[in-house]
């Protein structure tokens, strides 16, 4: 084990060398670029023996990867943004044709207006592809959640694409100290791939997805919801051994919980900011709320269970949600009101676009969203809340 | 009614489910795989004996492989597959394909 200082995006890159990945393409996009940059220097140096392809576009990235999984191999691509949405089509095939395809996305919102900062519209955007879908709090998760995605992926029980999302600059661009297994270590943990489901070879012909009749299609969707269903519990598995193996310090399993031990009030997360949102959960302890926080690490499969069992035992629940649905509410907020069965859920929407959100502004905004409660004002909460301080419109 | 799946024998369903997975996914090479699609056709190609020089360019051309040929023989169209899109006709240097609609 080793210890270094490594952006977010160059920790993605070092664990898919590690992986040992066959085959990577990709086409550049802020604030992705740097994680295969990175791959292409190790590529050009001979420190990783990939085969690295240059596409025009990242539809074509994710077909190259596509392809090359349906020939056995194990492979990587990553993007953001506008370059994800550009995916779209490719995503749908690579899971319905159940390849395990690993894919980061470093997030940032999307246009208009141009804008490369972070918010988490464009990585939820694939929601309902059939992707597992992890989000990282720190640049060690994101590694580590980037080398647990092979093993989740390729796993027999599962057989589904990854998606690790990291922040856009928070988490891509910024140097934290990363614990980096050795290469004997990892080999050991994480063998080479089996080609399964199929592996398209010279000489033995076949068709993937051929046309069929319909009963055909909606059976294989059940396939897969099963294969979904059964990936919660292969992620509990290799995140649990992984740290068992590694001690990374960063946690495992669907959801991390901090501080919900005796909590009354939950606050719900994903991605980086939990960070901040724990600093403003041990700053309203202090001050004697009884806050905790939820952080959810994977989105797909969403942690049903897990939530509803978290939501029963406290008295209300805020969801903090940096992506919004128009018409509707945030995203992660309509996902987590689908499981509370009758505890409240306030969603409040902020840092879109990138706008900092610091661990002031979660005190005011949980401080704010226990006092509504307590003066019985929850049921204002059908509405989702923007949390804009610096707009002075009411 | 409906199903509802919740795992138990994680291993096991797998095994089902891969096996599933690869008998719905892929199809392997054989005539006819997608059913007997001359159903579909509204215009028959036909081979005029008289016009044809057995050049072989329908058979190469023919998308769906429907066309046996050899350099003796007139072109043989096996119209169980033939959807009758009428590319044979269209690329025939001497006019020797018709198309004939169907039922006439």
């Amino acid at each position: 084990m080793k210890k270094k200082i490594l952006m977010g995006s160059h920790a993605v890159a070092e664990a898919v060398k590690l992986a040992r990945v066959d085959v990577i393409s990709a086409y550049p996009i802020t604030p992705q670029t740097v994680i295969v940059e990175r791959l292409a220097e190790m590529v050009e140096r001979g420190e990783l023996k990939s085969r690295y392809v240059r596409v025009e576009s990242e539809h074509s990235a994710l077909a190259v990867v596509y392809g090359a999984s349906a020939g056995g191999s194990r492979v990587f691509t990553a993007t953001s943004s506008h370059g994800l949405l550009y995916m779209y089509e490719m995503l749908w095939w690579v899971t319905n044709s159940r390849l395990p395809v690993v894919m980061a996305v470093a997030t940032r919102a999307i246009g208009p207006p141009w804008n490369i900062h972070t918010d988490h519209n464009d990585a939820l955007t694939i929601r309902d592809a059939g992707w597992i879908i992890g989000f990282a709090e720190s640049v060690q998760e994101a590694f580590d959640m980037t080398l647990q995605a092979y093993k989740i992926g390729e796993d027999k029980r599962v057989l589904l694409p990854v998606m690790i999302a990291l922040d856009g600059f928070i988490l891509s661009h910024t140097s934290e100290p990363v614990l980096v297994p050795e290469e004997e270590e990892v080999a050991d943990w994480l063998p080479p791939r089996e080609p399964l489901p199929f592996k398209v070879e010279p000489g033995k012909p076949f068709a993937v997805g051929n046309l069929g009749p319909d009963n055909v299609t909606m059976e294989l969707r059940w396939n897969a919801w099963k294969a979904a269903e059964r990936a919660k519990r292969v992620i509990e598995e290799v995140s649990a051994q992984y740290e068992k193996r590694f001690v990374t310090g960063t946690s495992s399993g669907l959801v991390e919980r901090y501080e919900t031990e005796g909590a009354k009030y939950l606050a719900i997360s994903i991605g980086a900011w939990s960070g901040d949102v724990k600093e403003a959960v041990d700053a309203l302890r202090e001050e004697g709320y009884d806050v905790g926080l939820a952080r959810i690490r994977y989105v797909r499969p969403f942690p049903r269970e897990e939530l509803r069992d978290l939501l029963s035992s406290v008295r209300a629940a805020v969801v903090l949600d940096r992506s919004v649905s128009m018409g509707h509410m945030g995203i992660l907020g309509s996902e987590v009101r689908a499981v509370s069965e009758r505890t409240p859920v306030k969603n409040v929407i902020a840092g879109i676009g990138g706008v900092d959100v610091s661990y002031k502004d979660f005190i005011s905004i949980l401080r704010g969203f226990v006092e509504e409660y307590e003066a019985g004002l929850s049921g204002e909460w059908s509405v989702a809340e923007w949390y804009m301080p610096w707009v002075t419109e009411r | 009614m409906g199903m509802r799946y919740v795992p138990s024998d994680l291993e096991g369903e797998a095994n089902k489910d891969l096996e599933d997975l690869r008998n719905k996914l892929l199809s392997r090479p054989s005539p006819g795989a997608s059913g007997p699609t001359g159903s579909w056709r509204l215009f028959r190609p036909e081979v005029s004996a008289a016009k044809c020089v057995k050049c072989g360019i329908c058979w190469l051309y023919c998308p769906e492989d429907v066309i046996a040929w050899t350099q003796r023989e007139l072109p043989r169209i096996d119209y169980t597959y033939c959807k009758g899109c009428g590319v044979c006709a269209s690329v025939c240097p001497t006019k020797a394909i018709e198309m004939v609609v169907e039922g006439e």
